[in-house]
């Protein structure tokens, strides 16, 4: 078996939920070694969320937690006390990279800050993840995902083509937001290690959920200043920026965006009389009669299978695609070949299927080494292999509720 | 001093529109050189793309491509080449360029590469090291590899668009060019996992992109849900299974919303506190989160009677103030207006020889010792010629002229 590419670096993740777990998982399925701190009893709120197993709550059955917690370590912990504290200074000292997502005010309060961290491991990366960063005045203000999608102008403008402004502006689906965020953290942290690697260089590194979301609407946002254009989720007269028209069996989405797709889409079609008009002709008109174009698209997309207009546009070379569902996507001939979904055996669980990572490396593997752990799994293996503790300094700790 | 951590990291860009651009932009906010390899017969199409601006803004094809205002947000940082790589002689020149290089991103369609001699395995045999990333719609395997797309497409193809948007509304592919951007966060991430391999092997690699995957990943646990139970996750709005209040709620104004997410009980008890402890709060409907899911829509609409006659601002303050997490669905003209975001320095400015002076995003993280940063506007279409031909592949003045004359170079 090849190495893995992050083989060696050591991570201690202090986050819950979706966007912490998410950046240390990426990691931590590249070959990372990730022990995660959890509240004694409690665990990461992923474990009070669904989907469970047979809809049946149960804090070691959520798929929201096993997908966002695969090949790490778990150890229970509760930094408030005075000997869990030093407990997980002694894991800072030991890790190249600390993950943590609480607010600036309860680091502060647990004694946790950057700048006492640094004095015991000087290399130390330490990467806080939160809705507004670690500075400015929305600093302490709470956000859950709907807030951040929303803080970071996502929300405001989706769902794009809307008829009028009647309805409330909406988030991403699911989480998307806050695994975006995470996503974001990781890149930044990534770049903080090599930096590392290169120079011996500790640091902070500030992610604001809201920032890292801004970034994605960027073009939209400096479109503001520099054209003064304030971007809305009404109809705008854009080729790109439509709602997908329902078709026979479900919604398609075409982009018939630049001249040549627009002559193989007529094509396709039959090139039907309305289409002849040179008033579509040319990515400005088009644009400009985008409505007029829309009517006469809807009309024959009614007519026809998804499947049929996807891959029969595709075959022409007009980026198109059909509204897939989860099974949809499960189920897609291309995921297949490139064998996305891989399935992981758990104790818990039996086997379950999962999405894989991000992106197909030629040299170094993809893997689940091992499925997300149970609540504490790792105590003996941190405790006493790890720090050196004793069987019986384990079970004093655990009567006194510190792990 | 900038001390940015890919300094003396080079990187070819064979860039369009927005995946490989903003994946390479990534790389040059942090010092690498990104040199954006492109001509004049098929510059990346993105240049040519502008808009009338103003409130109701229109598409308008450029003639010049260094007027692109998007164009600029997407590709800061970087030095431009063109070259006709039709040709065998621009393509030789490219590869002398990749053996002084360390990166290589590209985002046309599969085979597009391969067809112009400058695929993976062209560039490996002059540059064994190289690390080479592609991204495309679907990959680079797999009975769909030619197929194309844009973000609204690969984020139907991924699964985004069927959970977004109103329960009884169409799907909602992701707004304008975010799962671009998301896939370019995603490719820089594997680059620099790269180069850290390169680093301690000495090896080089090839990463394989697929966007639709990407958006599939960061939406990974509505595929736990079909395997585990055979549900399909569909559209329901702001809505959350379990917190309550969760909505965004109209307030005074146009088009101003704030949006509201309580998570637990005690929230909920300061959040009744803050707007007064009306009487339909106390109602048995809206005393714990079970029921207050089951009357939600009432809830909600009560709520919006209390927001209506405040500011989003206002909401946010009063809220936040009691620990409730209400923040305001913010506008673009909003976000650029902001105090916090002002305080943060998140926008910029650069001044573009053609354009004038523009307003960009810096970089989303701070990074306390080694920054990353927007030092200087988009290239111009070739603006970077006389450097890389004359100083980095050493060629004369008149080498390059006769380059320039036989439309190599161009």
């Amino acid at each position: 078996m090849a190495e893995k590419v992050l083989e060696g670096i050591k991570i201690l993740e202090f986050a819950n939920f979706v966007s912490g777990p998410y950046c240390s998982k990426l990691f931590a399925d590249l070959g990372a070694q990730v022990i995660k701190v959890e509240e004694p009893g409690v665990g990461d709120e992923a474990r009070r969320r669904g989907p469970y197993l047979d809809d049946i709550p149960h804090p070691e059955k959520s798929g929201l937690f096993l997908y966002l917690n695969t090949n790490k370590l778990s150890i229970t912990l509760n930094p408030k006390t005075k000997t869990a504290k030093e407990i997980f200074l002694g894991l800072v000292k030991w890790a190249d990279i600390l993950i943590e997502d609480k607010s600036p005010q309860e680091m502060e309060k647990l004694g946790l800050t950057y700048d006492t961290l640094k004095g015991i491991n000087p290399r130390l990366i330490m990467t806080s993840i939160t809705p507004f960063g670690q500075t400015g005045p929305y600093r302490h203000y709470k956000a859950y995902n709907l807030n951040v999608a929303h803080g970071a102008g996502g929300g405001y403008i989706t769902p794009t083509g809307s008829p009028n402004a009647d309805r409330e502006p909406l988030k991403g689906g699911g989480f998307f937001d806050e695994y975006v965020a995470g996503l974001s953290a990781a890149t930044a942290t990534i770049i903080a290690y090599y930096c590392c690697m290169k120079t011996g260089l500790g640091q902070h590194v500030d992610v604001s959920k809201q920032e890292a979301l801004m970034a994605t609407n960027k073009v939209e946002i400096t479109n503001y200043p520099n054209l003064d254009t304030i971007a809305t989720r009404l109809i705008r007269k854009t080729a790109l920026g439509r709602q997908p028209p329902p078709c026979k069996d479900g919604y398609i989405q075409i982009a018939a965006f630049l001249d040549w797709h627009w002559v193989r889409f007529k094509e396709f079609m039959g090139n039907p009389d309305w289409a002849q008009d040179a008033k579509f002709d040319g990515i400005e008109s088009r644009t400009e009669h985008v409505g007029e174009m829309y009517e006469h698209i809807e009309e024959w997309a009614r007519g026809h299978a998804k499947e049929e207009i996807y891959h029969g546009l595709q075959e022409k070379g007009v980026p198109t695609a059909m509204v897939c569902n989860a099974a949809e996507v499960m189920n897609s001939p291309q995921y297949k070949a490139r064998e996305f979904f891989v399935e992981v055996e758990h104790s818990e669980m039996g086997k379950v299927i999962y999405p894989r990572g991000l992106c197909i490396y030629s040299e170094t593997p993809w893997a689940v080494e091992r499925p997300a752990p149970l609540l504490g799994q790792h105590n003996e293996e941190v405790y006493i292999k790890l720090l050196g503790f004793t069987r019986e300094d384990l079970v004093k700790m655990r009567e006194v509720g510190i792990i | 001093m900038s001390r940015r951590v890919l300094r003396g990291i080079r990187v070819l860009e064979f860039g369009q529109f927005w995946v490989g651009p903003y994946t390479a932009e990534i790389l040059a906010y942090l010092g690498a050189e990104v040199i954006k390899v492109e001509s004049i017969k098929r510059p990346d199409t993105y240049r040519l793309l502008g808009s009338t601006g103003g409130p109701d803004p229109t598409v308008i094809l450029l003639t010049d491509p260094n007027k692109g205002v998007g164009f600029n947000e997407m590709n800061l940082n970087k030095l431009s080449v063109n070259l006709d790589l039709t040709k065998p002689k621009a393509v030789e020149l490219a590869k002398r360029m990749a053996t002084l290089s360390d990166v290589i991103v590209e985002n046309n369609r599969p085979g597009v590469m391969n067809r112009l001699g400058l695929s993976y395995d062209a560039i490996k045999e002059v540059k064994p090291d190289i690390i080479y990333l592609s991204a495309s719609c679907r990959g680079s395997t797999g009975p769909e590899r030619n197929y194309a797309g844009f973000a609204p497409i690969f984020g139907c193809l991924g699964g985004l668009a069927e959970i977004t948007g109103y329960a009884d509304g169409r799907p909602a592919p992701p707004i304008g060019g975010r799962a671009d951007i998301v896939c370019g966060i995603a490719n820089a991430f594997a680059i620099i996992t790269a180069l850290i391999y390169r680093e301690t092997t000495g090896r080089g690699q090839y990463i394989d992109t697929s966007d639709s995957e990407v958006v599939s990943c960061l939406i990974g646990d509505i595929f736990m849900d079909y395997a585990l139970n055979g549900r399909l996750q569909t559209r329901h709005g702001n809505k959350d299974d379990i917190f309550v209040p969760h909505n965004c709620y109209r307030c005074k104004g146009d088009d101003d919303w704030v949006s509201i997410a309580i998570s637990n009980d005690s929230e909920w008890g300061a959040f009744v506190n803050a707007i007064g402890n009306p009487d339909w709060a106390r109602d048995d409907r809206f005393t714990d989160a079970f029921s207050r899911k089951s009357n939600e829509d009432e809830m909600d609409r009560l709520i919006s009677e209390w927001t209506i006659n405040l500011t989003k601002y206002e909401v946010m303050d009063i809220l936040q103030k009691v620990g409730v997490a209400a923040v305001p669905s913010f506008s673009t003209e909003d976000l650029c207006n902001d105090q916090h975001l002002k305080a943060r320095q998140v926008l910029n400015q650069v001044d573009h020889p053609v354009i004038g002076k523009l307003a960009v995003m810096n970089p989303p993280w701070k990074l306390s010792a080694t920054p990353a940063e927007v030092v200087r506007h988009a290239p111009l279409l070739g603006e970077h010629n006389q450097y890389i031909f004359g100083q980095l592949l050493g060629m004369s003045e008149k080498e390059i002229d006769s380059l320039i004359d036989g439309r190599i170079i161009y």
